[in-house]
């Protein structure tokens, strides 16, 4: 299913592009608060930092810009079709875009909360975040990949769906949970670590997940499979 | 030997219709799509290619139709006229990623014959965005043809290409050709496909207009009544003399000039001094009121 060319021309798009560096700012970014507010003041302030901007924040747009580098520019310039126009299974081309689409997201988003959680001390709390980023993060980086295949405003609509529907409508209505990647991977980290909150039942949480992963793939694999140029004409 | 056929295909964006109900069939050897801008080529292009699902008929690959048919691949290259985005691989790196993809049992070794093909060796080892707009076309045709395809569809592959890269990319054409692979290209001038293809294929405003070997073509187009804009001392006395010349279709007085349609081009531009001195007319102005190529083509689709 992998496919090793295309995975490997995704990441040397990925590292290409001056994308990567604002990708790079923000586990640096988030890092460098946690360590400052750490240094700065008594108990637990810090830790605070991280469930409310890192995880439902940083996490996503890491996502975003991770699964929008290795598919969106391809798409939409049609250049794409140098990768297309051979025997390869599209399926296969998605499921290599979205490895290299998570492993960014997991580098530059769940590792940095993680060693941000730990300069917080309490290590279990650091795991279970790290767990739900990591859940958090697999789930993220398909659905973006899949909407990166429908529509040139792919950052765009990505964003809505963060800053929109996950955190301003998330925290109003909590039924949102539901519906909600960033709190299914709480749910699993709250497994680990009871300091993280309970939104959801966690088998839901887990099989939701893997449902939003696997049909998020296809998706793109299926646009791909039906991907058309246009010409000016 | 492949034969890629369209059976009265049609592609309709909203209420555009791009291509309208072609039927055509190609073969073995060069052959030359010609039509004239936004006449549907790149969109025909793009369902032969299996980049675009025909609205209505059928096109097909040796009896496989192309869309959503990843395996035809194996026997097509495609070289599109989109840019090359991937600036940051060398030429070489470029055509193995190629190799690789088709999963080409010694990649490595396909990679450096058909660099040699393309007559791309030295500069293989610089970056893609270095390269001049021939070598880059140059590179991708070696990509298109690094799986030893029997098909090969360029769009528009002489688009910007300086007249020096373009004899070789034409020998280059017609050589595949002559090994009998199925090469089709699209342009849109005429004398750049007489020189290639021995079959031409035009296409206008989204119809067949016309298919042939390119002698044929050419008589249709040159033999074909073209409008001439004269001004001269005595309009009228011309348009008279003119009347009587076996070459003149018509004849017809502007308040500033006359209009003359010439069946016979030959002739028509011998006798047409020895007329005026005869009649002691003094020519000021001669010109061909519709040379353009999309008047020839004009004149394909209504005939």
């Amino acid at each position: 299913m992998m496919n090793a060319t295309i995975a490997k021309l995704a990441l040397q798009a990925l590292l290409g592009r001056r994308r990567f560096y604002v990708l790079l700012a923000f586990p640096v970014l988030l890092i460098g608060l946690v360590a400052l507010v750490t240094a700065l003041t008594d108990g637990d302030a810090a830790y605070g930092v991280l469930p409310n901007l890192g995880y439902p924040l940083v996490l996503p747009l890491v996502a975003i810009l991770a699964a929008s580098s290795v598919l969106g520019p391809e798409v939409d310039d049609g250049s794409i079709v140098y990768l297309l126009s051979k025997p390869v299974n599209r399926y296969g081309v998605a499921a290599s875009k979205w490895v290299v689409a998570l492993g960014a997201t997991l580098v530059a988003g769940a590792l940095p909360i993680l060693v941000a959680a730990l300069i917080t001390g309490d290590s279990t709390r650091a795991l279970a975040l790290f767990v739900a980023s990591t859940v958090a993060g697999t789930a993220y980086a398909a659905l973006f990949l899949a909407i990166s295949a429908v529509t040139r405003h792919a950052v765009i609509a990505s964003l809505m769906f963060v800053l929109i529907w996950e955190s301003l409508l998330g925290n109003l209505f909590s039924g949102i949970a539901w519906l909600s990647i960033g709190q299914w991977g709480l749910r699993v980290g709250h497994a680990i670590s009871a300091e993280l909150p309970d939104p959801a039942n966690l088998p839901y949480a887990v099989i939701a997940s893997l449902v939003v992963t696997v049909v998020g793939v296809w998706f793109a694999g299926d646009r791909l499979r039906s991907f058309s140029l246009r010409g000016e004409d | 030997m492949s034969t890629l056929v369209l059976d009265s295909a049609s592609r309709w964006f909203g209420n555009v219709v791009a291509v309208n109900d072609v039927s055509l069939s190609i073969g073995p050897g060069v052959t030359g799509l010609l039509g004239p801008n936004g006449a549907g080529k790149t969109t025909l292009m793009a369902m032969m290619s299996g980049f675009l699902a025909p609205s209505s008929g059928h096109v097909t690959l040796d009896g496989e139709p192309v869309w959503r048919n990843t395996e035809t691949y194996r026997q097509v290259g495609l070289v599109p006229e989109r840019e090359l985005s991937f600036g940051y691989l060398t030429g070489r790196q470029f055509v193995r990623a190629n190799a690789d993809l088709h999963r080409l049992p010694d990649a490595a070794a396909a990679t450096e014959r058909i660099l040699e093909v393309a007559d791309m060796v030295e500069p293989a080892s610089r970056r893609l965005d270095t390269y001049s707009k021939g070598m880059r076309q140059r590179v991708k045709i070696a990509a298109a043809l690094v799986h030893d395809p029997s098909v090969l569809l360029l769009d528009e592959p002489f688009n910007g290409v300086d007249p020096r890269q373009r004899m070789h990319l034409m020998d280059l054409l017609r050589r595949l050709g002559d090994e009998g692979r199925t090469v089709l290209f699209s342009s849109h001038i005429l004398e750049e496909v007489e020189r290639l293809a021995r079959h031409i294929e035009v296409v206008v405003s989204g119809r067949h207009a016309a298919s042939g070997d390119f002698g044929a073509i050419r008589r249709l187009m040159t033999d074909r009544p073209v409008q001439y804009a004269i001004q001269s001392s005595d309009d009228r006395a011309l348009a008279a003399a003119l009347m009587a010349e076996e070459s003149v279709r018509a004849v017809s007085l502007r308040a500033d000039g006359l209009d003359v349609q010439v069946g016979d081009l030959g002739s028509f531009a011998v006798s047409l001094p020895g007329l005026a001195r005869q009649h002691d007319v003094t020519l000021f102005e001669l010109s061909p009121s519709d040379e353009s190529l999309e008047s020839v083509f004009a004149y394909l689709v209504a005939r």
